[in-house]
Order: C-alpha cells, then sequence, then structure tokens
C-alpha cells in the first residue's frame, strides 16, 4: 500500500514540478545540446544578456538526446537540436525531427555543403581530421594521403583510435564516396594490419602514443592537438612539440572535415527565438569564439580563426556535402566490422 | 481473502510497472520472432558477435575470480583472525565501494599508460625508448578485469562477512578439537558453509559487471554492451541495439537461476548468537594477512582517490565556484531520494513474496529484479518510450478536458530519473531484504502469535530489529549506486539539471581528465558518508554478537 501511496505522491510532485517549469516565462529558448556544457553555456549566457531571451540548456549523447526529441514527438519542449558529426545530423535529419530553416541571414553566412538537405541544418564549427607525424622520425615527402595508412612500408606504425568513435565512421563513410566501397574495405584491412597498437583510448591518446614513440603516424581531430599545445600540462605540451600535421589528399579530395551543426525542431513552440539564437551563433562574435573555445574552424568564412589554427597554416578541405557522411555511414559501420577495426 | 487476492494484484502490479522498460526489450526480441526486420542482426552474428560473447564470457569468468579470491579472502581475515590494522580494515575493505569503476579506470589510465608517470619514470631511470622494455597494456581485458574485481569485490566481501560473523561457533570448535588449523578451517567448514553467501555476492558483481559500459568502452574492450551502443550509435539502429539487449537478458536470467540453483542445493541452518572465537594471529602471518587485506584498499580506493585529490589540487578554483555546490546537492538528494524509495519497494515486494508467495507474485518479483544487469542506458531507453506514451496521452486528455497543455509531466521530471533507478537498482535492496528476511524463520512469527502478539507487534518488536541491518545496508547500497549512476541520469535528465557524476564524464569524455578531478572526487567523498555508515553498523553489530556470549542464547 504505501508503495502505491508514495507513487501517487510523486506523480503530483512530478506534476507540480512539470507545472512550474512549463509556466511559460517570457521568452525562452530550449536547447537539447550534444555539445558539452562547457563548450556552449557562456556562449548562450552572452545571448541571454543581448536579448533577455533565456535559454534552457540539456547536454547529452547525441543519440540518446534524437531518440528523446522522436519520442517526444509534438510533445517536445526543445526548439533547437545541436550535435556534432554529420552523421549524427544526418540521422536527425532522416528521423524527421527537423524543420526547414528560414532565417535568410543564417543561411546566407553558411557556405552550401555545410547546409543540410533542404536546408534543415546548418553548421556552426568545421573539425579536421589530418594524419599527424612524429617528425624526428618520418620524413613528409613520403607521405600522400589517407591511403598511406594502409600501406605495407607502415606497418607496426600506425594509431588510431576503435572504430566505435564516429570520427572514424565519418571518415570512412566519406571514403566510401570518394573510393567506393571495395577500395575502401581493402584500405580498412590493410590500416588494421598496421595498427602497432591496439586501436583503444581517444584522439589524444593516440597523439600521445606517436610523440611517445609507439607509432609513426597517427590519426586524431584537429582540436585535440590544439588542446595539449595549448593545455596546461607541459608533458603533453611537450609531446605535442613533437608532433607535425600532413594534410592530407591536397590534389584530390582534400582533408576530411566534419561539423558541428544545429537545426530547428519540427514542433519549436519558439520558433522566432529560436532561429535569432542560430543567428546569434553564426554572427562572427560568436563564431569566434565558439571555434577558438574548442580549437575548431568556425564554419562562417571570413570570421578570423584562432591563433593556434593559424599555425597549423591553410589546407584544402573536403567539400564532400555532409549529408553523404550520414548516408554512408552505416555502411562503413559494416564495413569496419567486416574489416576486424576493433 | 478479499484482501489478499488484492495486495496479490497490487504486488504483481508493482513488479510490472517496475519491469517495464524490460518489457519495452522483450517486445522487441518478440518482433523478431514475429519475422521482423533481422538483417542487422545477421550481420552482427556474422561479424562481431562471436566476439562480443568471447570477450563478455572471459570478463565475466576473470571478475568472478577477483571478486571470489578479494572478497572472501579479505572478509575471512577480518573476521575469524585478529592482527594488527584488523578493525580499522574490516570496515575500510568497503571503500572501494565508493568509487565508480570508469573512474578508477581513468585513473589508472592517468597512471599506468605509456605517457603515464610510472612508464615516463621508469624510461627516465634506465634511459629506455619504446620498445626496449615489456610493460603490461592497462587498457586491455585484464586491465578491465583487474579494475572491475578492485571495485566490485566489497559486494563479495560485504554479504560473505555477514555470514561469517553469524557462523555458528559449535561449527567451528568442533573443527578445532578435530586438529584443524585456522586455514583448515576456513578452507573445510566456513567456505563451504557460506557458499550461499559468497554466490549472491558474486552475481550482484557479474550483474554489475554486464551493465558496465564507462570502463569497457574506455579500457576498448568490445562486450555485448558495447556492441548494443555500437549497433545503436553506428548503424543507427535502436530496434537492433533492443534485440542485442534481449540476449543479454537471457544470459541474465542464466546467470540468476545458475545463483538459485546453487542456492537451493546448500541450505544450512546452523546461525547462533555466539560467534567463534577468533584466532590470534603472530609473527609472519599476521603481516601476511595484514598484507592481504591492505592490496585490495590500496589499489582499490587509496591510489585511485590519490590521483583523484591530485588532479583537484591543479583544479582548485573549482571548489568555490557555487554551480559546483549546486551539483554536489543535487547528486546527492537523488540518492537519498532514490534509495528511500526503492527500499520501500523492495520492503513491500519483498514482505509480498513471502506472505502470498504463489507463483504469479514470485515470478513478477524476479522480474522486477532482473533490471540490474541491463545496462542503464537500455533501461532509460525503454522507460523513455513508456513514459512519453504516457505523457502524450495525459497532455490529449488534458487538452480535451481542460484545454490546457501541461507538457511532458513524467518523461522530462525528475520523476522519470526516480523511476530509472528503481528499475536498475531494485534488485540490490531486494537481495539484501531478502536476505534479511530469510534470517526470520516463519517458525519465529507463529510463536510470537501463539503468545499472544498482534502482527502489528510481531512487525515492530521481531521484525523490526532483526532487519534494520539489511534495510541499512540496502539504503546505502542503492544511495551509492545512485551516485555514480551516469548513462540513465545523462539521458532522462530535466533541463538544467547536472549531477556529478554527469559533470566528471563530460570532462573525461573529452579526455580532460584533471577537469574531471573535482567532480569525480565529490562523488567519492559523498559516497564515503554512506560507506563508513555501513561500515560502523556492520563493525557494531558484530560487536554486539560479542558482547551476547555472556548470555544464555535464546532461540524463538
Amino acid at each position: 500500500m504505501s508503495s502505491t501511496m508514495l507513487r501517487k505522491l510523486f506523480t503530483l510532485t512530478a506534476i507540480a514540478a512539470g507545472l512550474t517549469a512549463t509556466v511559460a516565462q517570457a521568452a525562452t529558448v530550449n536547447l537539447y545540446s550534444a555539445r558539452k556544457e562547457a563548450l556552449i553555456k557562456p556562449v548562450l549566457e552572452k545571448f541571454t544578456a543581448e536579448t533577455g531571451i533565456e535559454v534552457r540548456l540539456l547536454t547529452g549523447g547525441g543519440d540518446a538526446l534524437l531518440a528523446r526529441l522522436q519520442n517526444e514527438a509534438a510533445n517536445t519542449p526543445a526548439d533547437l537540436f545541436l550535435t556534432v558529426d554529420a552523421g549524427n545530423l544526418h540521422r536527425a535529419a532522416e528521423a524527421g525531427v527537423f524543420q526547414p530553416l528560414t532565417s535568410a541571414a543564417a543561411l546566407a553566412a553558411v557556405p552550401d555543403h555545410l547546409h543540410g538537405t533542404d536546408n534543415l541544418w546548418v553548421g556552426l564549427s568545421l573539425r579536421a581530421r589530418p594524419i599527424f607525424y612524429a617528425a624526428d622520425r618520418v620524413d613528409p615527402s613520403q607521405l600522400s594521403g589517407y591511403e598511406d595508412l594502409a600501406k605495407p612500408q607502415w606497418n607496426n606504425k600506425v594509431c588510431i583510435r576503435s572504430s566505435d568513435n564516429i570520427y572514424n565512421q565519418s571518415l570512412t563513410a566519406a571514403l566510401i564516396e570518394h573510393w567506393g566501397e571495395e577500395k575502401t574495405e581493402a584500405w580498412a584491412k590493410g590500416l588494421v594490419a598496421n595498427l602497432a597498437k591496439p586501436p583503444v583510448g581517444g584522439d589524444r591518446d593516440q597523439l600521445k602514443a606517436a610523440a611517445a614513440g609507439v607509432c609513426d603516424l597517427a590519426v586524431a581531430n584537429t582540436y585535440y592537438f590544439g588542446l595539449m599545445q595549448t593545455g596546461d600540462d607541459a608533458e603533453q605540451r611537450e609531446a605535442a612539440s613533437k608532433l607535425k600535421i600532413f594534410w592530407p589528399n591536397k590534389d584530390e579530395f582534400g582533408t576530411h572535415v566534419n561539423v558541428s551543426g544545429i537545426g530547428l525542431t519540427k514542433h519549436a513552440k519558439n520558433k522566432a527565438e529560436a532561429e535569432q539564437l542560430i543567428e546569434f551563433l553564426l554572427s562572427a562574435e560568436s563564431q569566434a569564439w565558439y571555434a577558438a573555445t574548442n580549437n575548431e574552424y568556425p564554419a562562417v568564412e571570413g570570421v578570423e580563426w584562432s591563433e593556434t589554427l593559424q599555425a597549423w597554416g591553410e589546407f584544402k578541405a573536403d567539400d564532400l556535402s555532409m549529408t553523404f557522411l550520414g548516408e554512408n555511414n552505416a555502411a562503413a559501420v559494416k564495413l569496419m566490422n567486416r574489416a576486424g577495426w576493433r | 481473502m478479499g484482501f489478499n487476492l488484492w495486495r496479490q494484484f497490487t504486488l504483481v502490479l508493482t513488479a510490472v510497472v517496475i519491469g517495464v522498460p524490460l518489457l519495452v526489450i522483450c517486445w522487441s526480441v518478440l518482433q523478431l520472432l514475429g519475422g521482423g526486420d533481422t538483417s542487422t542482426l545477421t550481420h552482427l552474428w556474422a561479424t562481431v558477435v562471436p566476439e562480443y560473447i568471447r570477450n563478455s564470457v572471459l570478463l565475466l569468468l576473470g571478475v568472478a575470480a577477483g571478486v571470489i579470491s578479494i572478497g572472501v579472502s579479505t572478509a575471512w581475515l577480518t573476521t575469524a583472525c585478529r592482527f594488527p590494522g584488523q578493525r580499522f580494515l574490516s570496515w575500510a575493505l568497503l571503500l572501494p565501494l565508493a568509487m565508480p569503476a570508469y573512474i578508477t579506470a581513468y585513473t589508472y589510465t592517468g597512471m599506468l599508460d605509456f605517457a603515464g608517470p610510472v612508464q615516463s619514470t621508469l624510461r627516465d631511470w634506465f634511459g629506455w625508448g619504446y620498445g626496449d622494455y615489456w610493460f603490461p597494456q592497462v587498457r586491455s581485458l585484464s586491465g578491465a578485469i583487474l579494475v572491475l574485481s578492485l571495485v566490485l569485490f566489497p559486494y563479495v566481501y560485504l554479504i560473505t562477512r555477514a555470514t561469517f560473523i553469524q557462523q555458528s561457533a559449535t561449527t567451528l570448535e568442533a573443527g578445532r578439537s578435530l586438529g584443524l588449523n585456522p586455514w583448515q578451517c576456513f578452507l573445510r567448514l566456513a567456505l563451504p558453509l557460506a557458499r550461499p553467501a559468497i554466490v549472491t555476492g558474486t552475481t550482484l558483481a557479474l550483474m554489475e559487471t554486464l551493465a558496465d559500459y564507462g570502463t569497457v568502452q574506455y579500457f576498448g574492450v568490445t562486450t555485448f554492451t558495447t556492441g548494443i551502443f555500437r549497433t545503436w550509435y553506428g548503424l543507427g539502429d535502436l530496434q537492433g541495439a533492443l534485440q542485442l539487449a534481449g540476449m543479454l537478458l537471457v544470459a541474465v536470467i542464466l546467470l540468476i537461476f545458475i545463483e538459485r540453483w546453487s542456492r537451493s542445493q546448500a541450505r544450512y541452518d546452523q546461525r547462533s548468537n555466539r560467534p567463534a572465537p577468533p584466532f590470534q594471529l603472530t609473527g609472519w602471518k599476521a603481516i601476511a594477512a595484514s598484507i592481504a587485506c591492505w592490496l585490495p584498499l590500496v589499489f582499490g580506493f587509496l591510489l585511485p582517490a590519490l590521483q583523484l585529490a591530485s588532479w583537484s589540487l591543479e583544479r582548485r578554483e573549482v571548489w568555490a565556484d557555487s554551480a559546483f555546490w549546486q551539483l554536489t546537492f543535487n547528486s546527492f538528494g537523488l540518492a537519498v531520494l532514490a534509495a528511500v524509495l526503492v527500499v520501500i519497494m523492495a520492503l513491500w515486494l519483498a514482505y509480498g513474496r513471502r506472505q502470498l508467495p504463489t507463483r504469479i507474485v514470485r515470478t513478477s518479483v524476479a522480474f522486477a529484479g532482473l533490471g540490474y544487469a541491463i545496462p542503464g542506458l537500455v533501461i532509460a531507453v525503454g522507460l523513455m518510450v513508456f513514459l512519453t506514451t504516457l505523457d502524450h496521452g495525459i497532455i490529449a486528455l488534458s487538452k480535451a478536458w481542460f484545454d490546457y497543455n501541461p507538457g511532458l509531466l513524467l518523461s522530462g521530471t525528475l520523476f522519470a530519473l526516480l523511476f530509472a533507478y528503481s528499475v536498475r537498482f531494485l534488485s540490490v535492496s531486494l537481495q539484501t531484504i531478502n536476505a534479511g528476511l530469510g534470517e526470520i524463520r516463519p517458525s519465529m512469527d507463529e510463536a510470537a502469535r501463539i503468545q499472544g502478539y498482534s502482527p502489528l507487534q510481531v512487525l515492530r518488536k521481531i521484525h523490526l530489529p532483526l532487519l534494520r541491518p539489511s534495510v541499512l545496508t540496502a539504503l546505502i547500497l542503492v544511495g551509492v549506486d545512485v551516485l555514480k549512476e551516469l548513462p540513465a541520469t545523462l539521458v532522462l535528465r530535466p533541463f538544467d539539471f547536472n549531477t556529478l557524476a554527469v559533470r566528471a564524464y563530460e570532462m573525461a569524455g573529452d579526455e580532460r581528465l584533471p577537469d574531471a578531478g573535482p567532480p569525480a572526487l565529490m562523488m567519492v567523498l559523498v559516497g564515503l558518508i554512506p560507506v563508513i555508515l555501513l561500515s560502523r553498523a556492520m563493525l557494531k553489530s558484530q560487536q554486539s554478537a560479542l558482547k551476547e556470549q555472556e548470555f544464555v542464547p535464546v532461540t524463538a
């Protein structure tokens, strides 16, 4: 008996909590974000200070937030969904949780290949996934592109993380688009054969391993390298100093890049405010902060790069439409399963 | 009779509601049988599932061996023997419980990785480079087994120790008078007699192992659980993921059957109020016993805690941040609330099962307890599907009747979190309370009733005092588990609501380990309070048992 009573009590409190939560404040935007709190909250606070519009934030894993959005359907409190990686953005678009953006300012600010199909989302920042090499052991003239990772000459000399990670899934998805599935699978098999150590740890661990001599080549996202270079851990700074970036396939499709992006939910209740927030995120000032705080490249062209990024130099970025990364994701995972890439 | 029927109905209902997320999983498996889409599953079977099974089985075997050897040996040494530091160790050995497994994994990786301080120092000393020397790989299956064993052995320790304390002096004295030394007493008498307790503790540890995602994922060990997430995230196939979860559920049911079977094979009733006099250890034996107990404490708690403390010092400015204290408050409040709720539910179900042991009640209660081994994220998804459906109904009704949209009352609030914790952790408290209830023999109730006690008096005078330790244990185990819980919290929490575990994870996930230090340390510190409470309660019960030696034992 006590438990049913208790359950009733909790239902009541839940209702009370729900009521207080839904009694609408003046102007609010509700944001589901796969980008971590520390990397988004400051810019949201700035938005509130400038416009008086409150932003309520819920962070979480991209897939989990998407599942929540789908289940909440028409009753979702979320107005905006921000997620990282084109694969996730594509999945959200396919799931039908977005509605096309109408803000001309926002759409014009971002280059076309960083728009979702039907303008369902726009990119906010770019991260590149080049090859890093140990400067004391590798002559960069030996390198040409991602295909090197599978060549016998680098046997036992390559570090890359697990294929569980979406960055590797997107990279493989892009290669499927450029090379076709057969060649990409052969490449994945060659890569697995070349691994110097099991594909464990994060991107930063691969870089550290290359610096420490475990391998000569490592694949990682640029912002991890940036964090190592600018962080306050002396050992990591030293490790980063031993590595250099090689921008692969510069005469072909270029370096694989990926996005973080944002879309308006289909059932957004605060559409005007939400689009206002997107425009704010695409303003030069926010873009500079948003990109610099995570060592990413701004999505809006002409926004000045952070010093760290400038030091790495210009490169040819793959301008493959981001939608392909999403479309090929499942094929990429299956291919990597077959190649034995753990 | 009418009351009993009604009670039976509500019992089953409680169990079913708790089991809802599991039913969602079963449903997706059934769809499979009914000719659903099997293409994902076929692909997975052909490529990765054999490896998942192999790794999961090895992990389970390794952790079982680890927790049994550490848990049982320390439990025996601290109860049956006296050596320097024994009293301190007997409660300190519970401390690893406060350490979330994934946090321990982070700290050991930080310390022992190639670029970490240990290997770097070795290289500096001996002038080695990569490949000049052999060093065990932390991020590996054996690493995961070690970390999980170090964190989970207290379950075995706790439950086995309680049994050792209760073991009858006469049995052991008979053994000693027959010339058995302490070691033989342990091997031939105490150990076989404690088997049910060891199995229960190990089952809890193994269920936790199966549900673990953080540690194995961080260590790059592909298990069933990482496979579930890979299927969901990588292939974008939630159905396929739930189907894998269904297979996991089958494994869990098997595990529980083994546990039940092993307990039914051995039912010893040899409880007495007179504990056996301890063995006094001296000389090298005392030193060896001391070391055997210190090792798991040092590696399971002290070293990781020190690492967290050193990271926290690097980030000391956080401690002055009011938002950080808000996180602490959220975590602690949630833990207390959930612990009380879950224990009340467990009492309700455990008593129901004891007094109305019909097949349907027993089956549904057992079903409700399965959640412990299911990854929190899977439970969260099942629950989300269920609660949002309810919410849509409520909103539709409210709109039709009152022309008012109340929003998501259940799925977007703390209610969902508390519900998820109930599903996930009911088993912990149910097992603990069932064990306690098992000690109260029905004959005691009957004797008291014959003496003219009313049922309420029986509850107050017999059950309450005898059950208190198990209720306390259940409260603490659930509280500490909720404090550490991450995946379900991450998925189900409301807007602008974070916990220490969420913060630590966000930082560590970004490979910012020092930033993860303060919230992780705080989580451990908050978790310490209940663990120390538990330890003290245990110590007290042992002392009072010792005192009772002077009285003539009274049996009901």
